[in-house]
């Protein structure tokens, strides 16, 4: 009697230490997504100024200097502002994208007399002090210098700061300056990384696990493989980089910093986990089914491809995506085959230099500029996001498959 | 009783990487009749009936010498294919094993793997006809299309048998057919083996002596990978003429 009182007791203590795992690990998580989510949210908006701008009727718009005329109407805004470090340090609150976007205001306007209150990108320390994230210390904010100070506070009386959404961050690619910064080049990087990766480890694992299960004859050359893509899985990252410079860039001179060499080596990557769950996928298939298919006068190729295959799809598909997760993830592989590069222009094609999500998280994480920092936890809000929307193309496609009985 | 021959096998050995599994099986099987291969288990019946459509061929350490003629041909010659081979001996499994399919796929598969109907009509009769043969239409037709594997155990197992009919075989070999189903289900097996020698030739491997009596016209009996003995199924329960054939059929050994 005592000894199943104890046996339940240690049932009940058993069962209590796996409730506790699971809630540190659901706990610790939550913390993590909480920090990079309250840091990164802040990221999807940006500081504008207004600017009063007048334009005559007569004028031709596209003749104008851009520059020159934004930076007449920001003057005529401070007219006590006459030397000329105070103007520097007028025109220093707005980034040079101001510039951009004055330009592009002026090309797609019509009308003919330009006149009123209009918003233009602030520079990123105005737009760190404006969110609150540096603090003000008397009359100095971060970089925002004390006859900066003043031009703000103008501003801010006048009621011509705001924040709107940022559409430089999921619409360009990357910048020197902060607030002009994007990830688009990289999200453009990955994707085409990642259906590269997936376009040649799919097939070739498949291949692979099918001749390994049901074709090779069992004998030494058959274990040596096996063995060898066994440890091929857990071969660090980085070495598979290294593999990827020396064939792609070196032997057969693809261009460096493509997209095409990234996805080839996380291809490589992916391929030996694809291999070993489309082997596992496949070896659970139950060989009666086979049998009856054998049975009936189907051939070998013909039973893989009508029955085994289609029964193991759902594993080999969440198997491999569990591989192109962890590629579309991979940085290391990427530094070495050029990825890295501070790239502008949003890539065209696989063929152009890009960079990709985590390596666009690198290199902003190491950024000296404190705007970055937001932005480097925005990216990887999107690269989760990313993964999320990949997870669940998983689960769908497993479910979908499975119906088939 | 028509006597006339349609497997012939002859010395026969049959060998698992170094372990012989059949030693030199002699055994005459005759047309339209039942020939059930009994004995205990481990003595090499699934082994020797997998020998007549060339099931061994998937297992790689598996070898074999000697000759199987069907219709006076050898089957182990290398010019003979397998997989057509099998499309004229068909097999009946163990455990019931429809394709993960509906009912109506399960039939059609191996009639549209070698285009053997002209139109969709033809395909259509060709399913309705292989399950008449196996008794089965009545308790499906309205389920056609309705996954194969929702059906009970012993209407699988007769799936399984239609299916191999629908390919139009000469002779069906079936390995314990009954072994995972209910006296109900297998009474209907029976029957249906009963009907279906009319037409076919059929070797069935059996654990249960009554079904091999109750089925078979005749019953060879083995034993360590060795053929004892084979006769008439009368002669064989009543009168057998080796020792150890007559400990095994009154349960004495097995």
């Amino acid at each position: 009697m005592n000894n199943i009182l104890k046996r339940n007791k240690r049932e009940k203590r058993f069962q209590f230490y796996g409730l506790f795992a699971v809630g540190l690990a659901i706990f610790l998580l939550l913390i993590l997504l909480f920090k990079i989510f309250s840091t990164g949210f802040s990221a999807f908006n940006q500081t504008y100024l207004g600017v009063k701008i007048q334009i005559e009727k007569n004028v031709n718009l596209s003749e104008l200097d851009a520059r020159s005329v934004l930076r007449e109407n920001i003057r005529n805004m401070f007219p006590e502002v006459v030397s000329r470090s105070d103007k520097k340090n007028l025109y220093s609150l707005f980034s040079p994208g101001a510039y951009i976007e004055f330009e592009e205001m002026l090309n797609s306007n019509n009308e003919e007399t330009i006149d009123g209150y209009y918003y233009f990108l602030a520079s990123d320390d105005l737009d760190m002090y404006f969110k609150g994230t540096v603090a003000r210390q008397g009359n100095s904010a971060g970089k925002i210098k004390p006859n900066q100070m003043k031009f703000v506070d103008d501003f801010e009386r006048m009621n011509l700061i705001k924040l709107q959404y940022n559409k430089y961050l999921l619409g360009s690619a990357d910048s020197r300056n902060p607030e002009m910064a994007g990830i688009l080049g990289a999200i453009y990087g990955s994707l085409f990384a990642i259906l590269i990766a997936f376009a040649t480890s799919f097939p070739l694992g498949i291949l692979t696990a099918i001749y390994l299960e049901k074709l090779a004859k069992r004998n030494a050359f058959s274990d040596l493989i096996e063995t060898n893509i066994n440890n091929l899985a857990a071969v660090p990252s980085i070495v598979f980089g290294l593999l990827g410079l020396a064939i792609f860039l070196n032997f057969f001179e693809l261009p460096r910093s493509a997209s095409l060499v990234g996805g080839l080596t996380l291809g490589l990557m992916t391929l030996p986990t694809i291999v070993i769950a489309s082997r596992s996928a496949i070896k659970s298939v139950p060989p009666s089914i086979e049998e009856a298919s054998i049975g009936l006068g189907s051939s070998k190729i013909q039973t893989i491809f009508n029955f085994t295959l289609p029964l193991a799809m759902p594993g080999i598909l969440t198997g491999t995506i569990i591989g192109i997760a962890r590629a579309i993830g991979e940085t290391a592989p990427l530094l070495m085959i050029g990825m890295v590069a501070f790239i502008v222009d949003i890539p065209q094609g696989p063929l152009d230099a890009s960079t990709a999500l985590p390596v666009q998280i690198f290199l902003w994480q190491d950024s000296p500029e404190r705007a970055f920092v937001e932005r480097t936890s925005a990216a990887i809000i999107v690269l989760l996001i990313f993964l999320f929307l990949l997870n669940i193309t998983a689960v769908y496609l497993r479910k979908k498959l499975e119906k088939k009985w | 009783m028509s006597e006339s021959l349609k497997i012939a096998v002859k010395n026969l050995n049959v060998f698992y990487g170094k372990k012989q599994a059949l030693f030199d099986i002699n055994l005459n099987i005759f047309e339209n009749e039942v020939t059930s291969l009994i004995g205990p288990s481990g003595c090499g019946k699934s082994t020797l009936i997998k020998c007549f459509n060339r099931m061994n061929d998937l297992i790689d350490i598996c070898k074999y010498n000697g000759e199987v003629l069907i219709d006076g041909k050898n089957i182990n010659d290398p010019s003979t294919d397998p997989v057509s081979l099998r499309t004229r001996v068909g097999m009946v499994f163990q455990k019931p094993n429809p394709f993960p399919k509906s009912v109506y796929e399960n039939i059609a598969y191996g009639p549209k793997l070698h285009g053997m109907y002209k139109n969709k009509n033809d395909l259509d009769e060709l399913v309705v006809s292989s399950l008449q043969k196996a008794g089965l239409f009545n308790e499906v037709k309205d389920r056609l299309f309705e996954p194969g594997t929702g059906l009970s155990g012993g209407q699988q197992q007769r799936l399984c048998i239609a299916r191999a009919l629908a390919v139009n075989p000469e002779i069906i070999l079936m390995d314990e057919p009954c072994s995972a189903l209910d006296p109900i289900a297998t009474a209907k097996i029976e029957e249906l083996i009963e009907d279906l020698k009319q037409k076919y030739t059929i070797v069935i491997v059996t654990h249960s002596m009554q079904q091999a009596a109750r089925v078979s016209n005749r019953t060879a009996y083995m034993h360590m990978g060795e053929l004892v003995e084979t006769g008439l199924t009368k002669n064989i329960f009543s009168n057998p003429e080796h020792a150890k054939t007559q400990d095994y059929i009154t349960g004495r050994i097995g």
